[in-house]
């Protein structure tokens, strides 16, 4: 069976809304840089994607995808390093915990 | 590679030399003289600052293959930028040198020179990869300094709130940008618009709509503002000053590069209805919920997501005049809320208030810190003889250049609501001068370098809407630089 576009463009866009899903139903801090890294390799997927089946001949997309790696990487670095902080404040990585600025 | 390519980037190169500079200082000079940092780091800029209103700088050029642009507008807006974060510099002095930010008012100065770099870089960037970059490199050390204040738990809770919804926004802005490539197959701004213009899909308009949701997200438009009010709550007022205009403005005019190039004039009537639905929404709701604010930093959170729907208006316009307008309306409100949150800065600093209620009676106490707030507020109100009014005068001219009915609905709209808006600016000042408190700050001098800072922006609110140079030479910029999109 050959391989189309589809095939992963599919569980990419899954992965995305699975992403998204969790980013606004979980309470742990935890599982939402979890969601929050399943978005962001979601869009990785999308760049190599298009760039391996429908633009062969240049590298463009698989560049952006490294420095999107990248990015991604520093981005869960510092919010680890704020997760610790506000652990270190309040004693939990829950976020119904850090909910004291209200309207 | 050809390094003379680098001569194309001056303003970025100096900045890189101030904070390399500022690190040095930091990493290399004996203890008793790191309470001079702050002095020394407001002094550099400021030199870059008034190094790069030369005019010569104007002409620019491309560099890297035409990744990075620079012409008589990005030349301006950084400009622009630069003055408002020397502004804050001069504000952040003593702030920075209490007790328990001292040991860490290195690293401030330095996050705080990067971000800034990374504004330029989004503002130049003429190919979405370096414009990713920028984006981050300017968002993401906020939320350390968010949480720079450490024995404070709202600063904690301010930080977590802005970097999630940071990398909740780059992930969906990263989405539209991928799907874009899908359909151009390059990430040049120029080429991108020659591939898009050719067909009209529907991929492209999903793809239009995430990065609109995606810059929404940086700029605090509604129904993407939910997180601006808690972080420029938390924050150290410093950064919230910081945030609330620089950071604004550099991704209020990369947007409008965006729009204006990549999906130019083939997609203008669909992005024109999606900003247009969002310029509404955003102006009214921000004016709205800052009625009911206590906390004047919330208040100012609030007016902020309103004036940024002021700024969209240059947006939608499309057009040199709205480029220039923009411009225009960021300097001055640049000036405005800065001034407002000197005063803030002041207060809070040595009361440690920052409710509305706690200003009663502060023209007694206090006269020139009411009056700077005042003329902030009436510049921020729109009221005639202040910058305010004539940044909001330009920002409805351009955008009524477009000419069409449903703009001139949306300018009456957001007329409106400057009226709605005087009512709550006006609240504040009814709060200083008129009503009467038992417990009113006690009077106290502020600061050297916050006194500097007010001086200026109290200077530039009076003075800038009646120099009639300024508009037009942003006018003959944008001008200049907008045939090249």
């Amino acid at each position: 069976m050959e391989l189309n576009v589809l095939m992963y463009l599919v569980p990419a866009i899954v992965m995305f809304g699975c992403g998204v899903y969790g980013f606004l139903t979980r309470k742990n801090m935890i599982a939402i840089m979890i969601s929050l890294e399943l978005m962001l390799n979601a869009v990785d997927i999308n760049f190599v994607v298009f760039n391996r089946y429908l633009f062969p001949g240049q590298m463009e997309g698989m560049m952006f995808t490294l420095f999107a790696i990248a990015i991604a990487a520093a981005e869960t670095a510092l919010a680890l390093a704020i997760i610790i902080n506000v652990f270190r404040a309040v004693r939990n990585v829950d976020i119904s915990e850090i909910s004291k600025l209200k309207f | 590679m050809d390094y003379s390519q680098f001569l194309m980037m001056p303003q970025e190169i100096g900045l890189l030399t101030v904070f390399l500079l500022v690190f040095l200082y930091d990493t290399f000079m004996p203890e008793r003289s790191q309470r001079a940092l702050p002095a020394f780091t407001a002094i550099i800029f400021g030199l870059f600052t008034a190094l790069t209103m030369c005019p010569c700088l104007a002409e620019g050029g491309q560099a890297f293959g035409g990744m990075f642009e620079a012409n008589g507008a990005t030349w301006a807006i950084k400009l622009i930028l630069s003055v408002g974060t020397f502004l804050v510099l001069l504000m952040a002095t003593k702030w920075s040198n209490s007790e328990f930010i001292s040991v860490r008012r290195g690293e401030f100065y330095e996050l705080l020179l990067l971000t800034l770099f990374g504004m330029f870089l989004m503002v130049s960037a003429r190919h979405f990869l370096l414009f990713v970059i920028g984006l981050e490199t300017a968002s993401l050390p906020i939320a350390a300094l968010a949480a720079f204040e450490k024995r404070r738990y709202e600063s904690h809770e301010a930080a977590a709130k802005y970097l999630f919804t940071a990398i909740f926004s780059s992930a969906i802005l990263l989405m539209g940008i991928s799907l874009v490539y899908g359909i151009g197959g390059t990430l040049y701004f120029n080429e991108l618009a020659m591939a898009v213009a050719l067909d009209r899909s529907a991929l492209l308009i999903t793809a239009l709509a995430f990065v609109i949701a995606g810059v929404g997200f940086k700029l605090s438009l509604v129904p993407f503002h939910l997180w601006t009010a808690d972080v420029y709550q938390g924050a150290p007022t410093a950064v919230t000053a910081y945030l609330s205009v620089i950071s604004k403005g550099a991704a209020a005019f990369s947007f409008l590069i965006i729009l204006a190039q990549v999906f130019g004039a083939a997609y203008s009537d669909v992005w024109q209805w999606m900003l247009y639905a969002l310029i509404i929404l955003t102006i009214t709701i921000g004016n709205l919920f800052a009625m009911r604010q206590r906390n004047l930093k919330r208040f100012l959170a609030f007016s902020s997501i309103s004036q940024a729907g002021y700024i969209m208006l240059g947006v939608i316009a499309g057009n040199a005049v709205g480029m220039a307008s923009l411009m225009f309306y960021v300097l001055v409100y640049v000036f405005s809320n800065l001034a407002a949150f000197g005063v803030i800065m002041a207060v809070e600093r040595e009361s440690g208030k920052t409710t509305i209620d706690d200003y009663n009676g502060l023209f007694r106490t206090n006269p020139w810190l009411a009056f700077t707030m005042m003329l902030a507020m009436f510049s921020l109100g729109g009221i005639p003889p202040f910058a305010g009014f004539f940044s909001k005068f330009f920002i409805f001219v351009g955008a009524c250049q477009t000419g069409s009915v449903a703009i001139y609905v949306l300018v009456f709209i957001a007329l409106l609501n400057t009226i709605i808006s005087l009512y709550y600016y006006l609240l504040v000042v009814k709060a200083m001068f008129i009503s009467q408190d038992d417990c009113v700050v006690p009077a106290f001098k502020s600061a050297c370098g916050e006194r500097l800072a007010m001086v200026l922006c109290v200077l530039g609110i009076v003075f800038i809407g009646l120099a009639s140079c300024l508009y037009a030479g942003l006018n003959e910029a944008s001008a200049a630089a907008f045939p090249a999109f």
